[in-house]
């Protein structure tokens, strides 16, 4: 399939797209023809993203062209992409879970009935949405509510909803991630169907075994660049894992030795869900022990656990020689454990608070007196941890919601090394920081850990799980699928498995 | 923090500036405006809103709301106006009356935070029980209330100030210490500017978040008290619309409905704000029917101007 004489359905040229600090495409080139599937890889921070948003209209770009059939065209809003025939199905649905399945695929066209505008035709809703429920092979029933179906049944509804409106590109984001092989097979059936009818497909995936059985071209993007594109008959597996872990390992991550000592948390077979596989590992005073996976891949679900969000179907949690119940997050804290969540907007910061105000959030005990707060004891802490990490602000009572994504970072950090634990457990610290801001949060991991700290470091980001952890614990699907120490943690191994295969290359 | 520009200074005072700009109209427009006692009318009209309002502060800085206010008020009149019939012990009807709005606070913060049931749900739902009950319980008749107690503090003066004046002072100045100064007032700006986040460091928020409903009843108690001894009665309607009044003064003192912003200081303006109005054109001889009118229309010209006022502070 592919590769026709005439131009190409979509060519992207030259696209380079910068963020403040991050050069986040860099003259990408990015072909695609009608009937392909085009597989489009890379670690998280690749650029994968970018582009998409670019090619969907959500993001404009710096520099470089997009043709469709050749001509030139300029996609400034989303509802332009989707008049040039372009759909992205998105890892997070865009259904209204209340309404029906064939008034969430007709959404953005309601039929009505000629001379009444403003009133729906439901038959004819109905038959439509059916109609292209039956060209994709699937039985869903129209008329039940959105929400009594299942992810992947969800999913494909997503996909009809794509097709309702004239859809020549379609790019699917990490559509599997949450489907069991058996609705991964039914999706796969869909592609196909979509392909036969010309459809250009772009699909975003981590899982390999799946790409190579699904796509006919494979792009590799890393550090907002193209490493490769070619036909995926060409490539193994192992070139593929090669070209997405690529980048070097600097001097980023150089810490000083750590003594390793007693062990401070042991996990013992713990159950995220109730079908699951045990998950066990142990982390000692002084160690970073790294928690690799692709984004999903469970390793936040179990940090959320461990801190007593998250419910816990079995096995236990031992700490410091004695099983624990970490039952809520005021239980986690009281214990020992801190936890930088992976979203700081979110649930790291209070956005409006002073820069202040969040360090002192956590030990608002230590600088009161019979509930009064002390505001000497308050700017000695604040005055203390502004300096040990370097924090840039022009006041501690500037507003948190000023501060650059680093300085943000840093200032949940500080409220956390303000109550002390004995664990840390560390989602995606670097997420969305620039480099210099990478480095000193990669210093204070490192620091921790001389203090005797025990570490948690979980993330997606393979060079720096690799680069600044003592020992490296590996999850897929829900599963560890490995641990890793010394010279075979490497970033290729870990990519292997993180992908879904062995340590040792195929 | 000290403010820098003159949209920094509009941006924090702006409240002000309306409430001192209506009061210089007022003095011209009619000159029994401007008088002392003039002035202790408007601040002993004023202090059941405000007392009411100073709770309200609370709960919305949280991000929640509390509709039940005006129920309160009335259930606690009527049930302290009982309690004074029945042992003709004034203490204990004020006892009475605080008590009947922590209870209610008590209800509304318990469904509030460890049911998750949304607040508005709940204490509208608060409201018509307190209304229901006051009706059930007085057959819907007025209940004197006739002691000593009673009329000092409606009607009495300490070194010149009236009596509710003083004990509405005093609640602006401890819930002010309590919002700016104690750990719990720490929290309730926290919580309402990020409440995931609050858990996630390891804070009891439930137990917070019902605390700041506790308050907020209580003070509608103490309004009931106030009122009560103004009107020296109990009257099973009173208080009808209070809830939008206080409201209404916290908005207009620039606390955000979405909570995590905003301060007593404001609310105390906002209170202000309104009383002025409703003073101002009592003078002016409007009819009371186009009174209503002129608020709605103030509130919203207010919160516009004041919107304003923030996204020009926010943009440069």
């Amino acid at each position: 399939m592919g590769d026709t004489k005439d131009a190409p359905l979509l060519a992207m040229q030259g696209i380079c797209k910068n963020f403040p600090g991050v050069k986040a495409l860099d003259r990408v080139d990015f072909q695609l023809w009608p009937g392909e599937v085009h597989a489009l890889v890379g670690e998280n921070g690749a650029g994968k993203s970018t582009l998409i948003k670019i090619l969907a209209g959500v993001y404009s770009m710096d520099s470089g062209r997009t043709l469709i059939e050749g001509k030139p065209v300029d996609i400034n809003s989303p509802r332009q992409a989707s008049n040039y025939g372009i759909s992205v199905v998105h890892q997070e649905f865009t259904l209204v879970p209340q309404m029906t399945v064939a008034e969430n695929i007709m959404l953005s066209d309601m039929p009505s009935r000629p001379g009444l505008r403003f009133l729906v035709d439901k038959k004819v809703m109905m038959s439509r949405a059916r109609q292209i429920l039956d060209d994709l092979g699937v039985d869903i029933s129209v008329s039940s509510p959105v929400r009594s179906l299942t992810v992947a049944e969800q999913q494909i509804v997503e996909v009809a909803k794509a097709l309702s409106r004239k859809t020549r590109i379609l790019v699917m984001d990490e559509p599997t991630a949450a489907l069991s092989n058996v609705e991964v097979e039914r999706l796969f059936k869909v592609i196909q169907t979509l392909v036969s009818k010309g459809i250009a497909v772009v699909y975003i995936s981590h899982k390999l075994d799946e790409i190579f059985r699904i796509s006919d071209r494979l792009t590799v993007l890393r550090d907002g660049r193209v490493i490769s594109s070619s036909p995926i008959s060409r490539l193994t597996r192992n070139e593929v894992v090669k070209q997405m872990v690529g980048r070097e390992l600097t001097g980023m991550y150089d810490k000083p030795k750590a003594d390793i000592g007693k062990p401070v948390m042991e996990v013992r077979d713990l159950l995220l869900n109730p079908m699951g596989q045990g998950i066990s590992f142990t982390v000692h005073e002084g160690e970073v022990l790294g928690i690799a996976g692709l984004m999903g891949a469970g390793q936040i679900q179990l940090a959320r656990a461990l801190f007593g969000i998250e419910r816990i179907y079995g096995g236990e949690v031992i700490l410091r020689g004695k099983p624990m119940k970490i039952s809520s997050p005021s239980k986690a804290v009281r214990t020992g454990i801190g936890l930088v969540t992976e979203n700081r907007k979110e649930e790291g910061l209070v956005q409006l608070l002073s820069v202040s105000k969040n360090i002192t959030l956590t030990v608002l005990d230590n600088v009161s007196h019979m509930g009064v707060l002390s505001s000497r004891a308050e700017a000695g802490i604040v005055a203390d941890k502004i300096d040990e990490l370097d924090i840039k602000t022009p006041s501690p009572k500037q507003v948190v919601m000023n501060l650059s994504g680093g300085n943000q970072q840093k200032v949940v950090l500080a409220k956390w090394l303000a109550v002390d634990p004995d664990v840390m457990i560390m989602c995606e610290p670097t997420r969305g920081i620039d480099v210099g801001a990478k480095a000193e949060i990669y210093r204070l991991i490192g620091e921790m850990a001389c203090n005797g700290k025990a570490v948690l470091l979980i993330s997606s980001e393979i060079p720096e799980v690799v680069g600044m952890s003592d020992k490296v614990v590996v999850m897929h699907s829900g599963k560890v699928v490995g641990e890793l120490t010394g010279a075979e943690c490497t970033q290729e191994a870990v990519m292997r498995l993180a992908t879904g295969g062995s340590a040792v290359g195929a | 923090m000290e403010p820098r520009s003159f949209i920094d200074v509009l941006r924090r005072f702006g409240m002000a500036f309306i409430l001192l700009a209506m009061i210089i109209a007022l003095s011209f427009m009619n000159p029994r405006f401007f008088t002392i006692s003039n002035f202790l009318t408007i601040m002993r009209q004023v202090a059941i809103n405000g007392a009411l309002a100073a709770g309200m502060t609370m709960v919305i800085l949280t991000g929640g709301i509390d509709l039940s206010v005006g129920g309160t008020v009335a259930l606690a009149g009527c049930f302290a106006a009982g309690a004074l019939h029945a042992t003709g012990n004034s203490w204990l009807a004020v006892l009475v009356a605080l008590g009947v709005g922590l209870m209610i606070g008590s209800v509304n913060g318990f469904f509030v935070s460890y049911t998750k049931l949304p607040p508005f749900i709940v204490t509208l739902a608060t409201l018509a029980l307190a209304r229901g009950f006051t009706l059930v319980y007085t057959e819907g008749r007025p209940l004197l209330v006739d002691a000593p107690l009673f009329d000092m503090i409606g009607g009495g003066f300490v070194a010149g100030i009236p009596v509710p004046v003083l004990i509405v002072a005093v609640v602006y100045v401890v819930v002010g210490f309590v919002l700016n100064q104690t750990k719990f007032g720490r929290l309730v700006y926290a919580i309402g500017g990020n409440e995931q986040a609050c858990k996630l460091s390891g804070i009891n928020v439930e137990r917070n978040k019902m605390l700041v409903y506790v308050w907020c009843g209580f003070l509608a108690g103490l309004s009931s008290v106030i009122l009560t001894s103004r009107l020296l009665s109990a009257q099973p309607t009173a208080g009808t619309g209070y809830e939008l009044d206080a409201i209404a003064a916290v908005i207009l003192g620039g606390t955000s409905l979405s909570g995590g912003e905003g301060g007593v200081r404001g609310t105390l303006v906002g209170a202000f704000i309104i009383g002025v109005l409703a003073n101002g054109l009592n003078l002016l001889n409007v009819s009371p029917f186009y009174q209503d009118v002129a608020k709605g229309a103030v509130i919203l010209a207010a919160v516009l101007m004041d919107k304003a006022f923030h996204s020009t502070a926010d943009s440069k």
